[in-house]
């Protein structure tokens, strides 16, 4: 459970987060939507105490996490720039986040999923856009815990492996998971999304299933329909 | 944190600039041995060396391990860890390993040479101590630097800027001063101006424990006659390490603070 209240941050003079509240109770998946630089990742990166907001307050399972790192057990991020120390294997950087965890993990059924096996060995500067995003995903994917941000999870991935990764998200949710996603990629909010959060200038502008913004802005998919909410708010 | 700790350590012995670093450190060694054909002599000429390629290393890698493990940080962050074991974790990686190479660069050729048996054993060791001292010091400069800059150039810019001001301006802006003022009583400032440069304290710490500060400059016997030489050296020991661990203390109070 995510409870956040009036959440404030700038960076300089650009106003980012401009008093966001937001309260997910409830398990599913959650599109967090919006324009470039509406403070997604921000949001995100709040969440995670990465980023150090002004104001407000970020309540996860009931405990405020000001100043805390225990909590972070409790989720899985995927960062959205697949960024890797390059000397290291693969492998080498998989057993080192499991041990720095210290948690059971699948990592090698994922292996095998995303069908990674003869990059295992390769130094990670030398994998391409869409690997090494696969290896980001067993990353992220390889522990269960009750809570997963994913930062825009489809950059670089070619068809197949990301009907693997829908089936990897909708197994998850069907395992009583909180799910948060970012995307600009409109059919995969289509296909995937419970609710939608919609941020816009710093603020939430809307909140609702994929239909009901479809009725509120009158339009039959989802592109338009955003759109739409763009220009009226203009 | 020991975890962060083996991974930075890990990564950076396995890099060719460690090796470089302490081959370095066994040339120089060996060949001051050669050419000096004396112990004592060869550690005065290391003193002059280590007192200002230290604390350059140390700012240089310090600020490039920082840079170049942005990612690995951001990697961290995300984890369940405290901010300051990363950070701290990093830290202890970069300088321990930089003062192996240090200590082990050193350490073989004058092993060889017979040092156990000679007098000169607890020179050679103060040398050491003093050369981590200063390591550890401008690593932590270094990486509060880093911290402040998100900017690479610039961050680089400021590392050389301070290691160029503590090891070359300070000294030159130190002499004109004393030149300037010569007519005053000037024993309390060159006390303190002293205890301002961790370089400058460390010369003067080696100076100390050679007994041949009276002859080596003014700082020195000025030292000399305020604490006579046991005093002088752990109240210089006690000043270093409060420049250790000043500078320690604003990494995690920097690292905090930051986005990321």
């Amino acid at each position: 459970m995510i409870e956040i209240n009036n959440l404030k941050k700038s960076f300089g003079k650009v106003e980012v987060l401009d008093g966001v509240s937001l309260s997910i109770a409830d398990k599913g998946i959650f599109a967090i939507l919006g324009p470039n630089g509406s403070g997604k990742t921000t949001l995100i990166k709040s969440i995670l105490g990465m980023v150090i907001p002004q104001a407000g307050e970020i309540k996860i399972n009931g405990t405020n996490i000001k100043g805390k790192w225990d909590y972070r057990k409790d989720i899985d991020y995927l960062p959205q720039i697949a960024q890797f120390p390059d000397n290291l294997t693969v492998v080498e950087l998989i057993n080192m986040i499991k041990n720095l965890r210290g948690k059971k993990s699948n990592d090698q059924e994922l292996i095998k999923l995303f069908k990674l096996e003869p990059f295992l060995d390769k130094k990670l500067g030398n994998l391409s856009g869409g690997t090494k995003q696969k290896v980001n995903l067993v990353l992220t994917f390889m522990f269960d815990s009750p809570i997963l941000i994913l930062d825009e999870p489809t950059t670089g991935l070619d068809p197949v492996s990301l009907i693997r990764l829908k089936d990897l998200i909708r197994k998850e949710k069907e395992s009583g998971k909180t799910i948060l996603i970012t995307t600009h990629i409109m059919d995969f909010v289509e296909t995937m999304a419970d609710e939608i959060v919609f941020l816009l200038e710093g603020d939430i502008y809307f909140r609702g299933t994929v239909d009901e913004l479809k009725k509120k802005s009158d339009r039959n998919d989802l592109e338009h329909a955003i759109a739409t909410l763009l220009s009226e708010k203009e | 944190m020991i975890k962060v700790l083996q991974y930075s350590f890990y990564d950076l012995i396995r890099s060719r600039w460690s090796y470089v670093y302490l081959l370095f450190y066994l040339v120089l060694g060996f060949a001051l041995l050669f050419l000096n054909s004396s112990v004592s002599k060869s550690i005065i000429t290391l003193m002059n060396i280590i007192i200002v390629l230290t604390p350059m290393i140390g700012t240089i890698f310090g600020v490039m391990y920082y840079y170049s493990s942005r990612e690995f940080t951001e990697l961290l962050l995300a984890q369940p860890m405290k901010r300051t074991t990363i950070f701290l974790g990093q830290y202890l990686g970069v300088s321990l390993s930089l003062t192996l190479s240090l200590v082990l660069g050193l350490g073989i050729p004058f092993t060889f040479y017979g040092l156990w048996q000679s007098a000169e054993m607890a020179n050679f060791g103060l040398l050491l101590l003093s050369g981590s001292f200063l390591t550890f010091i401008f690593v932590a400069l270094a990486y509060n630097i880093g911290l402040s800059n998100d900017n690479k150039i610039k961050g680089f810019g400021y590392a050389i800027l301070v290691w160029l001001f503590m090891a070359v301006i300070y000294d030159g802006l130190f002499l004109i001063s004393l030149i300037v003022f010569e007519d005053y009583p000037l024993d309390k400032f060159t006390l303190l101006a002293t205890m301002f440069n961790p370089i400058d304290l460390s010369r003067i710490l080696i100076l100390l424990k050679l007994d041949i500060s009276a002859l080596l400059g003014y700082t020195g016997a000025v030292f000399q006659k305020f604490f006579g030489t046991n005093r002088g050296m752990i109240s210089s020991l006690l000043v270093l390490s409060i420049w250790t661990l000043v500078p320690v203390y604003l990494i995690t109070r920097k690292a905090s603070k930051k986005d990321f």
